[in-house]
């Protein structure tokens, strides 16, 4: 059956398809010279969809491959608004280097399309089309400066590693539809509730790896330091902030749509990968001296802390894992902002080292750096906080309060990084004259840095009942 | 007018001077703030001469408690501000504030120099007012109040010459040693409390009576609850008295100005202790063994303070020792249960004791601020004010009277009733006799520092010449094995247009030499004016229940009709000591520096003080710092800091080493990490699903 309202339930995506391969076709006519053009009609395509999200009906469509729903709402429009930010941030850096081309733009629209489908997955198969289109991109982005050694290892890394979680995702969703005979989540629910073979959790297992891969959660985040450290600035900051969101939606999905019934045997499996995170993304990060890999271990830190949102399994917890996930998204776009906003005799600046007596040249960036790893950090009352009380509540409220205390523990060393930065900056002799920086970097800084601080406090009237009713849509208790 | 009025005048004014001069001394000017603080402690004083005289013979003979304001109110834990009054408390106040506001007036001429005037006697008034509130306390919270607003001021007090580095020590030693004395203050309000449900007098005297006899066990012993009560607050007044163990502290409080030696040091806060004892009369009265400690720690100071005395060269040390002395007296008298004797003592011992340091100020400001009396003599021509003054004081001190007329200065009277009733007491509490011989031999003791202390500084030939002064100040003799009290600040003194060399002793002014004739009178007079009225015939009336009797302590009674020996024994041994003192010190002049300079064994452990000082140092200082290395070494830096924050941080790095090392920038190690957590989840979970 198909409802009438098909255009309209899939319009988001249809209008980032459709824009993407219309500006491929652009770009490919008139070449380089139309990279400006092409980035600002990319970025009203992103709106555009990002404004057909919220507006989208809801329900399922295409057999149930593919559903509209309260969260694949939130998720998008958080989504595309977080990609257009990329876009913003990565073309005048890529210009600045003389590496702008217009695929940059279009890449960056496939990737928004793979995770938009990632969010609205509601079969296996729209599953892994999501998360390889999605992933496919972010390889190429990774690799875009192509005369760049350390950017070209970074993506061939990635795209090995993502080709191999691949093929662990696609073994365990194959048990799983050997076992229930469907892709559709609906279909193995009902095939779970009816017998919970031992079979089908070890594909569930093996489809949870996968999708770990995804938003480099321990063990298997072994690309995540390497990437960020490789890839461009822009783009490092693109992937840590709304593939994360897609992929951690995708896994909510996943498990409580697919899964609702076998709670207890996945819970441990998602609290296990969250300890090992939190655990590795604190303790790994205190040795980093290069800042772009101390906040990948930073990130994987935080995705310890939503999927121990993830596992209580509860309507709070996907609440909680909505609203931090997006408060992180900001302040993790903020702090990457910075670092592409400043340079030094036209080199990026990258090492703890690189920021020492920042205060006294570059106070904004400074201020803003300061807050946004205050907020990393978690104190109050800045985003940082809000998103962690809303997940130790959770927890808390579903009587995980081992994994709490833990959670708390480990924000303990990574407090240590965090405030290093702040030390290195503040109290430290300056390193030398840094470049003017660039003004569009900037701007997105200090307005993360903003949010950060005062603007989160009226922000969160409004994100937290739409994560509320984002978190409604499955059915949770 | 009302009499609350008044009382709270009374207490208050010195707190307003205190106040005046300490807030805004600067803007109003130095002979301002003295102007205004010594009229306030004049007017203080006079109304407590009249609470005194409404209490004795007027109309307020009923005792009262003005309440003031609450001050804490816990659950049983009742305190508030007030004003007791009662005889005890009257004649405390007469004391603390006459000597109080005769130190404000003479500090005019003592300290005429000093450019910190309204520090110094904002200080002086805002001891006088923690004194009385500690006097007039009617609770222990109260009289903890004042016992440590004492204490501050003493320790502002000692350290007023804050940039001679001897007197910020000496300031630290009073501050410290105090503090052990009141950690045994504060364990005896809380017993008190723990036992009574109450602090405050009113309710908690009548109560005692019950509880006497009450036990505690605890490991293995059953110990007595109001003997431990009273050996723990005695262990407070040790502190502030300055008792044996408890005593380092006083002499070296000299190196404050001489004033404050006279108010706080000798007069009035050392005596505290005393006058705590006799206010818990009602409790020391059923807890015989805690005043069988009294005893000998009184009895054993006055001994041990007057050997010392004996040998000091500074005059001010000598005096210090000597009060250190007459403090054991008063608390053997107390511990035997006459606490109207031990009372007594202290009424007219503030007199003379106040005479004898403001007259050795007097001759230390004619010396120009000299304090060792190797360096004086023959000084009886140059001021013979204070040379009369002094001697008044000193036959005051050593007790000298016309026995059978029974006429004497004051201390004749007190010291043989505090004699009389230790050698009554004996016949029931054998310390008693103990602290009678003692006190006789004291008695003499007393009498030889004493008045080789006059002879010293006022007879003989003068030592003061060109060749002695030279070197101002105690640098010459830096090389004594004790140092000893260093020389006031003399600032101004070079103003006066003559050198060091060719100067003469001078008299003192009229600011300095009124509180000298003033405090003569009394140290004449204050024996037989009041002798009846304090031990004598008529104390029932006089006390009016202020002090507790208990029904078998008859000491004061029993002490009138003693044998004659007994009552001669004590006058004889003062005059012994005269003759000594004179013999020594006038007939063969320069016998004493010859016995000094061979320096027996006796005379070196008298004059290095028994070795008290070196033995806290190495017990308690060294012992403490050994100790606290230890701690600080073994147990902060290497157990907690080791295993705690610096271990943990040490363990943190390796783990992120590890973590790190385990990057290796190779794609296989990647996988088979990932592969390895595959497996590992997958084990995990099956395991965990099986149970």
């Amino acid at each position: 059956m198909m409802p009438s309202n098909l255009l309209q339930i899939a319009a988001p995506e249809l209008i980032l398809a459709i824009g993407a391969l219309a500006l491929l076709v652009l770009g490919a006519f008139r070449g380089n010279r139309s990279t400006l053009l092409v980035s600002i009609l990319a970025g009203l395509v992103l709106i555009g969809a990002a404004a057909a999200a919220a507006v989208a009906p809801l329900g399922p469509i295409f057999r149930g491959g593919f559903v509209s729903d309260e969260v694949s709402r939130f998720s998008k429009v958080a989504i595309y608004l977080m990609s257009s930010v990329a876009l913003l941030l990565g073309e005048r850096w890529l210009n600045r280097l003389r590496a702008g081309q217009f695929e940059y733009p279009v890449l960056i629209l496939l990737a928004a399309l793979g995770m938009g489908m990632m969010v609205s997955a509601g079969d296996l198969i729209s599953l892994y089309i999501g998360v390889e289109l999605q992933s496919l991109a972010l390889y190429v982005l990774t690799a875009f400066r192509r005369d760049d050694g350390k950017a070209s290892e970074a993506a061939l890394k990635y795209f090995v590693l993502g080709a191999l979680s691949s093929g662990i995702l696609l073994y365990g969703a194959s048990l799983i539809y050997g076992f229930a005979g469907s892709t559709r989540f609906v279909d193995i629910a009902h095939a779970v509730h009816t017998t919970a073979a031992p079979v089908v959790l070890i594909g569930l297992v093996f489809l949870a790896c996968g999708l770990a891969f995804k938003v480099s959660a321990a063990p298997f985040h072994m690309w995540t330091p390497d990437v960020y450290e490789g890839a461009p600035t822009p783009v490092v900051a693109f992937i840590a902030a709304a593939p994360k969101l897609a992929a951690m939606v995708l896994f909510a999905r996943a498990l409580l749509e697919g899964f609702p019934d076998a709670i207890d045997q996945w819970r441990q499996v998602i609290m296990t990968i969250a300890l090992i995170s939190m655990a590795v993304g604190a303790l790994a990060g205190l040795v980093q001296k290069n800042l772009k890999r101390l906040l990948a271990y930073s990130s994987i830190l935080n995705i310890g802390y939503a999927l121990m949102a993830l596992s209580t399994g509860t309507q709070l917890g996907l609440q909680a894992m909505l609203v931090f996930m997006v408060l992180y998204m900001i302040d993790s776009t903020g702090a990457f902002a910075t670092l592409a906003a400043l340079s030094r005799d036209g080199k990026p600046m990258e090492t703890v080292g690189d920021f020492a007596g920042l205060s006294q040249e570059r106070p904004t960036l400074a201020i803003v750096l300061t807050v946004l790893s205050l907020s990393l950090l978690g104190l109050p009352p800045l985003s940082g906080f809000w998103g962690k009380f809303y997940v130790f509540k959770a927890a808390l409220a579903a009587g995980q309060w081992q994994i709490a205390v833990f959670g708390l523990v480990a924000s303990v060393p990574a407090a240590f990084y965090y405030l290093r930065i702040i030390k290195t900056m503040w109290f430290d002799a300056p390193a030398g004259r840094t470049d003017t920086p660039a003004p569009d970097a900037q701007a997105v800084a200090v307005a993360a840095g903003l949010w950060s601080l005062p603007l989160v406090l009226v922000g969160l009237a409004f994100l937290d009942p739409l994560a509320a009713l984002a978190a409604r849509a499955f059915g949770l208790s | 007018m009302d009499k609350q009025l008044l009382l709270i005048i009374f207490l208050s004014s010195p707190l307003l001077g205190a106040l005046i001069a300490g807030l805004s001394g600067r803007r109003i000017g130095d002979k301002a703030s003295m102007a205004v603080t010594t009229g306030l402690l004049f007017l203080s004083c006079a109304l407590a001469w009249n609470t005194f005289y409404q209490v004795t013979w007027g109309s307020w003979s009923e005792r009262f408690t003005v309440e003031l304001l609450p001050f804490i109110n816990v659950g049983d834990f009742q305190s508030a501000w007030s004003i007791r009054v009662d005889t005890l408390s009257a004649v405390m106040g007469i004391v603390v504030t006459t000597v109080s506001a005769l130190v404000h007036l003479y500090s005019w001429g003592y300290m005429s120099d000093d450019p910190d005037k309204p520090r110094f006697f904002a200080y002086l008034s805002l001891f006088t007012f923690a004194m009385l509130m500690l006097v007039n306390a009617a609770d222990f919270m109260q009289l903890f109040f004042g016992w440590e607003g004492v204490g501050l001021a003493s320790y502002l007090l000692i350290g007023f010459w804050f940039k001679k580095p001897t007197a910020g020590a000496a300031a630290i030693k009073a501050f410290v040693v105090n503090r052990v004395g009141d950690f045994g203050f504060a364990l005896g309000i809380m017993t008190v409390f723990w036992m009574f449900h109450t602090i405050r007098f009113e309710t908690l005297f009548p109560l005692i009576a019950a509880k006497a006899g009450t036990t505690w066990h605890f490991a293995a012993w059953n110990f007595s609850a109001l003997d431990l009560a009273g050996f723990f607050l005695f262990i407070g007044a040790m502190g502030k008295s300055a008792q044996f163990f408890l005593h380092t502290w006083l002499p070296d409080a000299m190196e404050g100005p001489t004033p404050v030696s006279a108010l706080i040091h000798a007069a009035t806060m050392v005596t505290a202790g005393v006058y705590m004892v006799c206010l818990l009369s009602p409790l020391y009265e059923y807890a015989p063994n805690a005043r069988g400690v009294i005893i000998l720690i009184g009895a054993v100071t006055s001994l041990f303070a007057a050997t010392v005395g004996m040998m000091q060269n500074d005059i001010k040390r000598v005096i210090a020792y000597s009060t250190c002395s007459q403090l054991g007296y008063m608390f053997f008298a107390a511990g035997v249960g006459a606490y109207q004797s031990a009372m007594f003592h202290l009424f007219t011992h503030a007199f003379f004791k106040a005479l004898l340091f403001l007259g050795a100020g007097s001759v230390i400001h004619a010396m120009h601020h000299e304090q060792d009396m190797r360096k004086m003599g023959g000084l009886w021509k140059y001021i013979k004010i204070t040379f009369v003054a002094m001697t008044i004081g000193n036959i005051a001190i050593t007790g000298l009277g016309i026995p059978f007329v029974d006429w004497g200065f004051a201390g004749f009277y007190s010291k043989d009733s505090m004699l009389g009733v230790a050698f009554a007491a004996g016949a029931t509490q054998p310390l008693g006799y103990f602290a009678w011989v003692v006190g006789v031999f004291v008695a003499g003791l007393t009498s030889y520092y004493s008045w080789r202390l006059a002879f010293f500084t006022f007879n003989g030939h003068a030592r003061w010449g060109h060749d002695a002064h030279d070197a101002h100040g105690h640098d010459d003799h830096a090389s004594h094995a004790q140092v000893e009290t260093h020389g006031e600040p003399d600032a101004g003194h070079d103003d006066h247009g003559h050198g060091h060399g060719d100067h003469k002793p001078h008299e003192s002014p009229w600011t300095m030499l009124v509180p000298l004739i003033v405090l003569s009178i009394g140290a004449i007079a204050s024996g037989f004016a009041f002798v009846h009225y304090f031990v004598g015939s008529g104390q029932e009336a006089f006390w009016k229940g202020a002090i507790f009797t208990g029904a078998n302590n008859h000491v004061l009674e029993q002490s009138e009709h003693l044998p004659v020996w007994v009552g001669l024994a004590p006058l004889t041994a003062a005059i012994l000591g005269l003759l000594v003192a004179a013999y020594v010190y006038l007939w063969r002049e320069g016998l004493g520096a010859k016995l000094a300079a061979r320096g027996g064994p006796l005379y070196t452990f008298f004059y290095n003080k028994w070795y008290f000082d070196e033995l806290y140092q190495v017990v308690f200082v060294n012992g403490a710092k050994a100790l606290g290395d230890v701690f600080w070494k073994q147990g902060d830096q290497k157990t907690i800091d080791g295993l705690g924050p610096n271990g943990v941080s040490w363990l943190m790095g390796q783990f992120g080493k590890g973590l790190g090392r385990l990057q290796t920038g190779y794609i296989y190690t990647y996988a088979f990490v990932m592969l390895i957590g595959v497996a590992g989840l997958v084990t995990f979970a099956l395991m965990a699903w099986v149970r």
